[in-house]
């Protein structure tokens, strides 16, 4: 088992606010990894530094051995590492197969190919991606014109489309009815097992986290307060207490 | 590729339309080129304006800098342009039909060429400004060069200059004026057409609708950016070549910088046939000049009333456009619709199906 993310000693402050304090953690390749927290305790900030979204106070974070933390973000997703967004970002004026076909891997776009057409394999692929993930029928529909819980499940559909060695997922399942989270945790597993996609998972939602992840990691006030299996953490008094809001 | 009969009758319709109107109206033919240098400016201007979402009020600066560079390649082919420029109105200077042709193509070229490297120039610098900043930046662009081309006495200051004289009839000037505007813009939209059909067109557009998201799934926006504007500023640089020939003097204010005229009616244009889409901006420039030279003749001394309250219903009450309420209003006939189909047919067997290329289209 390689470690594809490490994450050493990372800090981020917004002002006076300390979001990362000295956290440390891997995300193990082919594995699906956890990461719970209260409110505010640093998950989405933690999902921003890894993908280059702002520049880290201290500490380093590496992808596949490679020193990442200094990157900015369209290099770090051409490399394979991709996140969605807790309030879902698609191209709402576009219909579903023109957001598909865009999201392909930009990894070896070259000047002779910006303008190119996508050859009928490209095509083939978002839609049958658009068809795991329950939304062949409206593939052709204006995207921003769909529920919420299908722009999320297109943006899922997106990132496989892109094809990226590791996925970090911000609440996978907010606003999703129940019904469907079952399906949404299935195309996850499969995702990983069938697609090598290792997933990195920021979820609210217990039961879904703890059957989803093979380990997890829980933040709170911006540090590492607890690592283990689904059920060391389910079972770990400081978790409890920090949800429960002991301290 | 196929090409349905409503293609045919419609590109069979503007082909006779654009070959009949100086022939049948001679009179007018000015008037159908300004159309034709209308059209154009609102395709270029929809690029990035509507496709990509960047708001630009300084794209008149390519079509200024693309006269000016033009102007002085024709004159400094063959005369000294400073002493050109300050001798005008004391000496005529004759150009040769060779020298007019000669000095007009390669005037043109040179336009197209410096337009992209301007581009790319301002480009890098304006595009990390975005929303109403961006549109502010570029208006400040725009402002500018006109300021500098005024205060520039080599190129003629405010004085402005003339350019060398057609050497032919004056039915024949305007006709050749007439011909290589009209193609110059049915190269525009064909060229556009092309862009937008393929990978290039999707990625403005998600640049358009997130620009974030688009960084975060790895896409080149500073290079699609950068392109988008270089196109525009490559065909405004011809255009504005042309169209300073055609009027025969050039100055910074009116002509080659007109940025309350010419660059906000490209936004108009836009904004009035749907921005956004192919067809909007000749649609909306079609009508606006027509808007325009209707008020302009019969309001005179309102015109400008007329054109701002054109202006604010269109932002207040249709901001799709004629284009874009067509494609509301009529979705399906977009390709906009549910099919009732669950699962994708297309397996690597069953390729030949020609249902699986639809969505290729």
């Amino acid at each position: 088992m390689t470690e594809l993310i490490e994450v050493h000693g990372v800090s981020k402050a917004f002002g006076g606010v300390i979001a990362n304090n000295d956290i440390s953690l891997v995300v193990p390749e082919g594995r699906i990894t956890g990461l719970i927290g209260p409110n505010g305790s640093g998950k989405t900030t933690l999902f921003n530094s890894i993908v280059g979204y702002h520049p880290i106070d201290g500490g380093s974070i590496t992808f596949e051995g490679q020193e990442i933390s200094d990157m900015r973000v369209q290099q770090i997703a051409r490399l394979g590492l991709l996140r969605t967004f807790q309030q879902t970002r698609i191209y709402s004026k576009m219909n579903c197969v023109e957001n598909m076909l865009i999201s392909v891997p930009h990894r070896h776009e070259t000047y002779s190919t910006l303008f190119r057409k996508y050859g009928p394999d490209v095509t083939e692929k978002a839609e049958h991606l658009l068809e795991f993930v329950g939304l062949y029928q409206k593939r052709h529909l204006i995207s921003g014109d769909l529920s919420f819980g299908q722009q999320k499940l297109l943006e899922f559909a997106m990132a496989l489309m892109n094809a990226p060695r590791d996925l970090l997922l911000d609440e996978p399942t907010a606003g999703i009815n129940p019904t469907l989270i079952n399906g949404l945790i299935d195309r996850l597993r499969r995702a990983t097992a069938e697609m090598g996609i290792t997933l990195f998972v920021i979820e609210h939602n217990m039961p879904v986290i703890m059957g989803l992840a093979d380990n997890i990691y829980c933040l709170a006030n911006g540090r590492v307060l607890a690592h283990g299996l689904p059920d060391e953490i389910q079972n770990d008094e400081r978790v409890i207490n920090a949800y429960l809001g002991a301290h | 590729m196929n090409i349905t009969k409503g293609q045919v009758l419609l590109y069979g319709g503007i082909l006779t339309a654009a070959i009949a109107a100086p022939l049948v109206f001679p009179n007018y033919t000015f008037q159908f080129t300004v159309l034709w240098v209308m059209i154009l400016l609102a395709l270029t201007w929809d690029v990035l304006g509507g496709q990509m979402g960047y708001n630009s009020l300084g794209n008149i600066f390519f079509f200024g800098a693309g006269m000016y560079v033009c102007t002085i390649v024709q004159i400094g082919l063959y005369y000294d342009v400073a002493a050109y420029t300050s001798a005008y109105g004391a000496v005529k200077v004759e150009f040769t039909a060779e020298q007019y042709f000669t000095g007009l193509t390669l005037g043109l070229i040179a336009a197209a060429l410096a337009s992209v490297v301007f581009a790319v120039v301002f480009g890098w610098v304006v595009f990390g400004l975005r929303g109403p900043y961006f549109a502010i930046g570029t208006l400040g662009v725009a402002l500018s060069a006109g300021e500098l081309a005024g205060a520039w006495e080599y190129i003629g200051g405010g004085g402005g200059i003339a350019l060398p004289t057609y050497p032919g009839e004056p039915d024949e000037r305007s006709l050749f004026f007439y011909i290589l505007c009209s193609l110059l813009a049915v190269a525009t939209f064909f060229t556009l057409k092309k862009v937008y059909s393929g990978r290039f067109g999707l990625a403005i557009n998600a640049i358009r609708d997130d620009e974030e998201k688009a960084e975060g799934m790895g896409i080149h926006t500073k290079r699609y950016k950068t392109i988008g504007w270089s196109i525009s500023a490559f065909f405004l640089g011809i255009s504005g070549g042309l169209f300073g020939n055609m009027i025969g003097f050039i100055e910074p204010l009116e002509v080659a910088f007109p940025t309350v005229t010419f660059g906000i009616f490209m936004v108009v244009m836009c904004l009035l046939g749907g921005k956004g889409t192919l067809w909007g901006p000749v649609v909306g420039a079609t009508l606006f000049h027509a808007f325009k030279e209707i008020t302009w003749t019969y309001m005179l001394g309102w015109q400008w009333v007329a054109l701002g309250t054109l202006i604010i219903v269109l932002v207040v009450f249709f901001q799709q456009g004629i284009v874009g309420w067509v494609q509301e209003k009529w979705p399906e006939r977009f390709g906009i619709s549910v099919d009732d189909r669950v699962v994708a047919v297309s397996k690597p067997e069953v390729r030949a199906n020609p249902e699986s290329h639809e969505a290729a289209q």
